[in-house]
């Protein structure tokens, strides 16, 4: 057992999430993403069970944590009350904070990610929100998303009469003593410096790649982020 | 199948039957929904407000409760904890003690926090540490959690009872069709925190058979909408989500449903809108026509029943357009007020799809 291994143990969800893996597959066989992707939860848990740290930093460093859905179907059907679900959600969480993620496609684009909820969350309360999403991001949104769009206080005012104003109706405006709350909550709980360090990684890895990067949602670091993937493992 | 409880077996369904308040209820609501679809959420509170005689309060003071950003890894699981304890300290201040969620993966995130700190007590006490250094708030532990699908359901023989409209078609007689799709963050992580459990859902068929609808079971019923969280805001791996709909468009396309009744919101949104993308890449829609098949929340499908007018409770800002269904029950609506806006005026019409029929 090592450094990573014991800082997987420090995660609640690690702990609830691995008791004794029996690698009868059950949960590749339900698994969403591992009918979609080279995936296989079994093969990731029964790696994790040899407690290597050079495994783990494979891991963290790898594409494959990032296929999971989180859909949770594993935790159903474990015979052994395990969730694979959950322990990936641990090897995220340490492959962010040990800044292995940098080393994926798929953990940069925890940057896209930020960039596309986690700025809406700290400035509206909302994990989205209509005034930021249009369906040249999201064209599966359809023509009946720009119409929302282009009439949205006389639609979102249907519902309750609140629409970006103080007012208990759908999309109302949170209030700046929510806000405030919910922006110290993140502060003294690390999300903030989690934000920070997205941020600051991206612009690091931009300059080094000579990718033009801002920290808007129009440059070319953000959209290569949000559209491309340097592996090929889709089925 | 469905098991039923029998004098052999009377308690059969004991794990999966679930405690829901009878009354005085803080709410909370869903992102997704306010946004996608935020009638729902309001019929839901005249439902049960209104119609029903519940007290119900909607407070303005609550925020997101992170699901989504922490399900993307962005959020930090102290951080989201934090934030649903800051939710239970505004029901707590409120004098509320039965939390009512407006969205699944809230609820799933809820159930799990819960869990979490039953076990592990040391977790909680922090937790409260970190909310009364940025907020100067504590908190009371819900005593009854709820998903407004639950309550919906607990009340289904009173809403039956007052429906305008049955689940049938009004031309033949039949009962109409219906997939139910639960969304996994109701019961496949916590199966005795959902109506039915994981494997035998029934917090929406329940609800469609009071009405008099027939629920068709069909292979891939419990799989997963796909939205993946990651998965569908990144573009480069948006094609899980689409896939893992697909998947099950093409399970349930040979039982010709009338419509699907969806349990979380993220859920309604991937099934109506994937519709749309599916006829515009692939030319398949899988309803009658060139139509799609209408995708509804269960407190619409509630809704329609007891005869509220489909554009005030939103049901224009579907892409997969729900005329047909409203046509099979022989609901009366008026087609020139679908796009009128809050102040009467008649808006510009969105455009129509290539192949997936819109009115």
């Amino acid at each position: 057992m090592g450094k990573l291994y014991d800082r997987l143990k420090e995660d609640v969800r690690f702990v609830h999430g691995l008791h004794s893996c029996i690698n009868c597959g059950t949960c590749t066989a339900i698994c969403p993403a591992a009918s979609f992707w080279d995936y296989d939860p079994r093969e990731i848990v029964d790696l994790l069970q040899v407690e290597d740290d050079n495994i783990v930093e494979d891991l963290l460093k790898g594409e494959k944590i990032w296929y999971c859905g989180q859909c949770m179907s594993c935790k159903t059907r474990c015979p052994r009350d395990n969730t694979p679900g959950m322990i990936i959600q641990a090897l995220r969480n340490l492959s962010i904070d040990t800044g292995f993620y940098m080393y994926s496609s798929r953990g940069r684009q925890m940057f896209a990610l930020k960039k596309l909820i986690g700025d809406t969350i700290l400035a509206k309360g909302y994990c989205v929100h209509a005034d930021d999403i249009d369906t040249s991001l999201f064209p599966e949104q359809g023509p009946i998303w720009d119409w929302i769009k282009k009439n949205r206080g006389e639609v979102y005012n249907k519902f309750g009469n609140s629409y970006n104003r103080i007012g208990d109706g759908a999309l109302r405006k949170i209030s700046e003593n929510a806000l405030h709350e919910l922006n110290e909550i993140f502060r003294i709980t690390g999300s903030t410096q989690r934000f920070n360090q997205i941020e600051n990684d991206a612009a690091k890895y931009a300059r080094n790649t000579n990718i033009d990067f801002d920290s808007s949602v129009c440059s070319d670091y953000f959209l290569q982020s949000y559209s491309n993937t340097n592996d090929n493992t889709e089925n | 199948m469905i098991i039923q409880k029998t004098e052999k077996k009377p308690f059969v369904w004991k794990e999966y039957q679930k405690e829901i308040a009878d009354d005085h209820y803080y709410f909370v609501r869903s992102c997704i929904r306010q946004n996608f679809f935020p009638g729902a959420e309001e019929v839901f509170i005249r439902i049960i407000g209104k119609d029903l005689g519940k007290d119900i309060y909607h407070d303005k003071e609550h925020t997101t409760c992170t699901g989504i950003g922490y399900h993307v890894d962005l959020v930090k699981l102290e951080t989201t904890m934090t934030v649903v304890a800051r939710q239970f300290a505004l029901m707590t201040a409120a004098g509320y003690k039965n939390l009512l969620v407006s969205c699944v993966t809230s609820f799933g995130l809820y159930n799990e926090i819960l869990a979490i700190w039953e076990e592990n007590p040391e977790i909680e006490d922090k937790i409260r540490e970190y909310l009364y250094k940025a907020t100067r708030k504590t908190f009371e532990i819900p005593e009854n959690l709820v998903h407004a699908s639950d309550l919906i359901y607990k009340y289904k023989d009173e809403i039956a009872a007052r429906a305008s409209f049955k689940l049938v078609n009004s031309e033949t007689g039949e009962p109409l069709r219906v997939i139910d799709h639960i969304g996994c963050h109701y019961a496949k992580m916590f199966p005795d925190k959902g109506i039915g459990g994981a494997e035998y859902p029934r917090v929406l068929s329940g609800l469609i058979e009071s009405l008099g609808g027939k629920i068709i079971d069909y292979p891939e019923r419990r799989m997963c909408c796909g939205f993946g969280f990651r998965q569908y805001f990144l573009k480069s791996s948006r094609g899980y989500s689409l896939s893992c709909s697909y998947k099950k468009f093409k399970a349930l396309e040979p039982y010709k449903p009338d419509f699907i009744i969806t349990n979380c919101p993220g859920c309604n949104y991937f099934l109506d809108r994937w519709q749309y993308v599916i006829s515009d890449i692939k030319g398949e829609t899988y309803g009658e026509d060139g139509n799609g098949i209408p995708v509804l929340t269960y407190e619409e499908v509630a809704a329609l029943s007891l005869g509220y007018n489909p554009w005030m409770i939103g049901l224009q800002m579907h892409q997969t357009a729900v005329e047909p269904l409203l046509n099979k029950i022989g609901i009366e609506f008026s087609p020139a007020d679908k796009y009128k806006g809050y102040s009467g005026r008649q808006l510009d019409r969105p455009k129509i799809p290539e192949l997936l029929k819109a009115y």
